[in-house]
């Protein structure tokens, strides 16, 4: 049986572990120091941009891995040395490949990543536009059995409202 | 007629359907680790460094020890439990006449000299790359990783992961006997 007592129990238990969690997140934010603002927000924006090879879901910003904490550092450096958000993108893409990008640049191999939902658009429109136009055509010709029919229910419906 | 166009129309979701399933459960039964990455630096020389040589201080080496035969290049720590388990097949290798550079990565010089002299050394030159700095150009995400390089210092191929006997003959042996 669950009582009252327990449901308090796990809540506690699940509010100190998001406490927990948040803790460790926290603990991957180094301190760096920065000339300008400019320089800080390129930064931030890298360790959000690149992707940590070793621990394939996070960005550099989150992973409290030993190879993110190098990334971060080696994009500090190049930020410090003055380098634009693209050079420093390209430095680390010449080494580890575009896996380490979270926006993946359009390549033959990802090609179908940005157009297939175009694809699907215009699919989903030529079928769309095919099936009005088909309902068009059937409205159009009745045979003319069913001309007769149409005729006939017209007449007992009018008959049916003068009475 | 028109009822073989209708049956083609339903055709299309099923069709579109088994080429999804082929191509989702290629690499599931093919049995590739989504983790396991390949270099972006294959076909590309071995980029320039200066390291020292991990039993003397005093001895460097840069990028020209790469050039003038085919060999492999092991991405190694005493950190790492993988590069422990596949140090026996690495002395096999050794012994069939392969030439091995090793790559101290991110580790400490004392434990990695008694590494070497506890489990008998398979590298004709050990370099030691501390910082990292090396393993950063090679775009090393973790270890053991090991490259073949070409005569020329062109690196042909990385491997990520324990390099075991199966590894070799199944993937490195074809491609390395295929190097210049």
């Amino acid at each position: 049986m669950i009582t009252i007592r327990h449901m308090f129990f796990y809540i506690g238990l699940l509010i100190s572990l998001i406490t927990l969690a948040t803790h460790s997140a926290q603990a991957a934010i180094d301190t760096f120091e920065f000339d300008n603002v400019q320089q800080e927000q390129t930064f931030h924006e890298l360790t959000k941009l690149l992707r940590c090879p070793k621990c394939q879901n996070q960005n550099i910003a989150d992973s409290n891995a030993e190879l993110a904490k190098d990334l971060r550092n080696k994009a500090y450096q190049l930020v410090k040395q003055g380098q634009s958000k693209e050079q420093i993108v390209d430095y680390m893409v010449a080494r580890f490949g575009n896996f380490v990008r979270y926006d993946p640049p359009l390549t033959p191999a990802t090609i179908f990543l940005w157009l297939g939902p175009l694809l699907f658009v215009i699919g989903g429109l030529l079928i769309l536009f095919k099936q009005v136009k088909k309902n068009k055509t059937k409205q159009a010709a009745l045979a003319p059995q069913e001309q007769q029919k149409l005729a006939s229910l017209l007449k007992q419906h009018t008959k049916g409202i003068e009475k | 007629m028109l009822n073989k166009r209708r049956i083609l129309m339903l055709l299309v979701p099923f069709v579109i359907f088994i080429i999804g399933a082929v191509f989702l459960a290629t690499p599931l039964l093919k049995g590739s680790d989504p983790s396991k990455l390949e270099s972006a630096l294959i076909g590309q020389p071995i980029p320039q460094f200066t390291l020292q040589d991990i039993f003397d201080q005093d001895k460097q080496y840069n990028a020209d020890i790469f050039k003038g035969q085919k060999m492999l290049l092991n991405v190694w720590a005493t950190w790492c439990p993988t590069c422990y388990a596949e140090h026996t097949y690495l002395n096999k290798l050794a012994n069939q006449g392969l030439y091995i550079v090793g790559m101290n990565y991110k580790d400490n010089r004392k434990k990695a000299i008694r590494w070497l002299n506890e489990l008998h050394n398979p590298y004709q030159i050990s370099l030691f790359d501390e910082s990292g700095l090396l393993g950063l150009d090679l775009g090393v995400y973790g270890a053991p990783e090991t490259f073949l390089i070409d005569s020329h210092g062109i690196i042909r191929y990385r491997h990520v992961g324990d390099l075991n006997e199966q590894v070799w003959n199944d993937k490195l042996s074809s491609i390395y006997e295929e190097m210049q």
